[in-house]
């Protein structure tokens, strides 16, 4: 299965089962669309390009067959655990999907015990694999700073006391991200990821305090002094992403992008919130318009690593030559088996997302697993058990999309959210298109100073 | 490098076949929060670091 795309005037071709990617001429183009080659070219070209066709198809890179005859997902350990530290959040963000961060219930706080009966759950369910993730989530997480610092030191040290190590990360929204935070979270080496939108009027539309004032110049300096220590800090550290959102209302989401790398960020993600039950969620009609927008980000993208000073957009990260196993690429994410969620109270979800959802209750922290009816079904929604999933060129380097997406908009985890298929095959376009010229770019400087 | 085509990348879907250890330096949930992007992670076994660390 080949897939021919062609962004800002560069023809690519992308060989979905071998996961190799192509830059083609006119001539090549015509033919692989099924369309008879133009007048003009030189006797023997067409010839010639046929046979380019026919070498790479031999090579396996082209046309390359399905590498899957039947698939059973294996089980799995687990690897990582969301701990919802804080059902409770000092912003009212518009589009927040846990309800003011109280996942549909009353504010709370996780305790201490509950963290660490999370932590030995993981230590004991993790069989042999060594490298364990705790994320802390809320609501915002730095409410419960205490709680979080406890956990930190508490997992670290039963981790090494059996022979494994945990990553942590830690999503916020900036407010309470002081200094003697920041410093705790450098020295730990925690991943940070930091909410921010962009430009002041489109971060303070969404996301506002609970009495409506906007937070945008309280959460840009935050940032801004926590990226400065960052880039400081000579020990080992996390990753620090600054981590956006975009709606209907910014579908120029790309001049936020050019805003947080102009004030210096190096590590951005913008995500899309599709709904349509909502004034600000994307929608069909805003297809177009979100494509162009990735494809202006792209250019500037480009532009910056030209000029030395790349920005990392988190979408145009794709890995095709060292990226994560086949395995893993059919199973996505790994939610109700590698990865569960640990609401405040200890109560055991599939996933984040789904946190607060009765009928994805699994059990709690204290008694372990007690449904193994719904693991399993998360386990067995790969890509290959998804009907609109098997025939898409992009199942590899989506894997499927989300679970809980495609549940609370199809009350289906087997049947994707169809905007967000569309979202995700355009910016996917768009990453592999950065990945052609880039990797174009280093060949040709490196003819160069050869 | 052909004249017509140009092979931007190699894929190596069977080597990646053998794998699987789930011993991925950052897990997909981590990733999630940033992105849903699973294709974005490296392989350990085969790079031996992480793409998204500088």
């Amino acid at each position: 299965m080949i897939h021919c795309f062609e962004v800002n005037g560069c023809k690519l071709v992308f060989d979905v089962h071998s996961l190799s990617l192509h830059r083609v001429d006119d001539l090549v183009w015509d033919i692989l669309n099924g369309r008879a080659p133009g007048k003009g070219y030189l006797p023997g070209e067409v010839e010639e390009a046929r046979h380019e066709i026919e070498e790479l198809r031999r090579a396996g890179v082209l046309f390359a067959p399905d590498p899957i005859v039947t698939y059973e997902p294996p089980e799995t350990p687990l690897k990582s655990l969301c701990l919802n530290v804080a059902h409770s959040c000092n912003l009212a963000c518009r589009y927040c999907f846990a309800g003011s961060g109280r996942y549909g219930s009353g504010p709370a706080l996780m305790p201490r015990e509950v963290g660490r009966r999370a932590v030995e759950m993981l230590l004991e369910r993790s069989g042999t694999r060594r490298r364990l993730e705790i994320d802390f989530f809320g609501g915002e997480p730095l409410l419960n700073f205490e709680v979080v610092q406890d956990i930190v030191t508490y997992a670290r040290e039963r981790a090494a006391a059996v022979g494994k190590e945990i990553n942590f990360t830690l999503t916020t929204n900036g407010v309470l991200l002081d200094d003697a935070v920041g410093e705790f979270l450098l020295k730990e080496a925690v991943n940070v990821v930091l909410s921010i939108d962009g430009r002041p009027g489109v971060h303070d539309r969404m996301r506002p305090t609970p009495d409506g004032r906007g937070t945008h110049n309280l959460i840009i300096s935050r940032a801004r002094r926590f990226a400065e220590r960052w880039d400081q800090w000579s020990g080992t550290k996390g990753y620090f992403y600054v981590r956006g959102t975009y709606t209907r209302h910014n579908l120029d989401f790309d001049a936020d992008y050019r805003y947080l790398a102009d004030f210096g960020f190096r590590h951005i993600s913008i995500e899309p919130v599709v709904s349509e039950d909502n004034e600000y969620g994307l929608r069909e009609e805003d297809l177009s318009a979100v494509s162009k927008a990735y494809q202006r980000l792209a250019e500037d993208y480009l532009a910056r690593v030209r000029q030395g000073r790349r920005v990392r957009f988190f979408h145009f990260e794709v890995d095709l030559d060292g990226g994560p196993c086949l395995p893993k690429l059919l199973s996505g994410c790994g939610a109700g088996q590698a990865y569960l969620a640990v609401a405040a109270n200890g109560t055991l979800y599939p996933c984040h997302q789904l946190v607060g959802q009765e009928n994805f209750k699994i059990g709690d922290v204290f008694r372990g697993v007690n449904n193994s009816t719904i693991p399993r079904s998360f386990t067995a929604a790969h890509v290959y058990a998804k009907e609109h999933c098997r025939s898409c060129w992009a199942k590899y380097l989506c894997s499927g999309g989300c679970h809980a997406g495609a549940y609370l908009v199809n009350r289906d985890i087997y049947k994707p959210n169809r905007i967000s298929c569309a979202i995700m095959r355009a910016r996917l376009e768009t990453a592999l298109y950065v990945k052609a010229v880039e990797t174009l770019l280093a060949v040709s400087k490196h003819s160069e100073e050869a | 490098m052909g004249k017509h085509i140009i092979t931007v990348t190699k894929g190596s879907i069977l080597k990646r076949e053998k794998a699987g250890c789930g011993e991925c330096q950052s897990s997909c949930q981590s990733a999630c929060k940033t992105s849903c992007t699973v294709g974005n992670q490296s392989c350990l076994h085969e790079r031996g670091t992480e793409i998204n660390k500088d």
